[in-house]
């Protein structure tokens, strides 16, 4: 019996709609990253809560602010955005037990043990006419400082930085340096 | 006569495999990209920064776009800084119908973890974003990001 031949599939035209399947994704999908700073903000406060203001001991708060021509102040001085990190890790740590600096409370970590954990709050300040970009800029360094101080810990005490510790790990030094940033309550600073 | 003679049949080059890289090519675009979800009628020049975090579910997020209007919507709506939801400009009070929206739009469990993505104008001022920070907070969407873009170092 004869061999049949099988016919060739014409495949010529494949391409063309593959192109035109590209294409289409091409035009109706984005790839932009979604990236950015993560935050909680904090709950609205209930008409009995507006009263009492949460004393917090003067020491423990550094006040950063941002005025409507994008100018930094932290504390009482006038910074520049390099020099935030620097002061805000200082803030933190309070290596020489400064009285100024806030003061550190010793608490039980679990699966740690005691660790002098400070009680500083950053409290951000910013004015309606501040821009966006210098605002980010801000808090990145807030961060920045925060994630910094973390590393110096996971070194000293498990021999890596944040990023390779286990999540364990991590959760100890979160609880050893919480990132206290306080977004206040808006100001209108312009008005007066 | 001509002086060049081409001996021989003419052979076409092989093409069997363009459509296998075109393929390719296609099922590396389905895999990273995303589909636009609205189209953004204000310009978004994300700020930078360097300590950013991805966002881990994107189907958990929600996106208020702040900026001014691109051109062909400033003839309508002017230059002043708007806020931007799904497809059109809406004030910080209409935030609070979307966020029940969107929170509608989710299952039971994910409710509390859905995010709200700020995506505001490098130019854009403080005045209008801490409006919609206090709305959020009204709302109680209190996980929020502010979409940023890696810095070049």
């Amino acid at each position: 019996m004869a061999k049949r031949k099988t016919p060739g599939l014409n495949t010529q035209s494949t391409a063309d709609i593959a192109f035109l399947l590209l294409c289409y994704f091409l035009m109706v999908s984005t790839m932009d990253q979604q990236s950015g700073l993560q935050r909680r903000l904090p709950p609205m406060p209930t008409n009995e809560q507006k009263q009492e203001d949460t004393k917090v001991n003067k020491r423990n708060i550094i006040i950063v602010k941002i005025n409507s021509s994008d100018r930094l102040f932290a504390g009482d001085q006038l910074l520049d955005v390099s020099q935030l990190k620097d002061k805000i890790k200082e803030f933190i740590t309070n290596p020489n037990d400064d009285p100024n600096l806030p003061e550190r409370e010793k608490k039980v970590i679990e699966g740690f043990g005691e660790y002098p954990v400070s009680k500083g709050i950053i409290s951000l300040q910013n004015d309606r006419g501040t821009s966006y970009k210098a605002y980010i800029a801000v808090q990145n360094e807030l961060v920045k400082a925060v994630n910094e101080v973390r590393n110096d810990f996971c070194r000293q005490h498990f021999g890596k930085v944040f990023n390779a510790c286990n999540e364990t790990q991590q959760k100890i030094a979160k609880d050893a340096i919480p990132q206290n940033i306080s977004e206040a309550e808006p100001k209108d600073v312009t008005k007066k | 006569m001509p002086i060049f003679k081409r001996s021989g049949k003419k052979e076409m080059p092989e093409l069997g495999t363009s459509s296998d890289i075109v393929f390719m090519f296609l099922f590396f675009f389905m895999v990273t990209t995303q589909m636009r979800s609205s189209e953004v009628k204000v310009r978004v020049k994300l700020p930078e920064a360097t300590e950013i975090a991805k966002l881990e579910r994107k189907d958990l997020a929600s996106y208020i776009y702040i900026g001014s209007p691109t051109a062909q919507y400033q003839g309508q709506y002017g230059t002043e800084t708007r806020i931007q939801l799904n497809d059109s400009f809406k004030t910080t009070n209409d935030i609070r119908d979307f966020i029940a929206a969107e929170r509608d739009a989710m299952s039971e469990a994910d409710r509390q973890l859905m995010q709200v993505s700020l995506k505001a104008d490098e130019d854009a001022r403080m005045g209008i974003i801490t409006d919609v920070k206090q709305e959020l907070r009204r709302c109680s969407a209190l996980k929020i990001m502010y979409a940023a873009r890696r810095a070049a170092e």
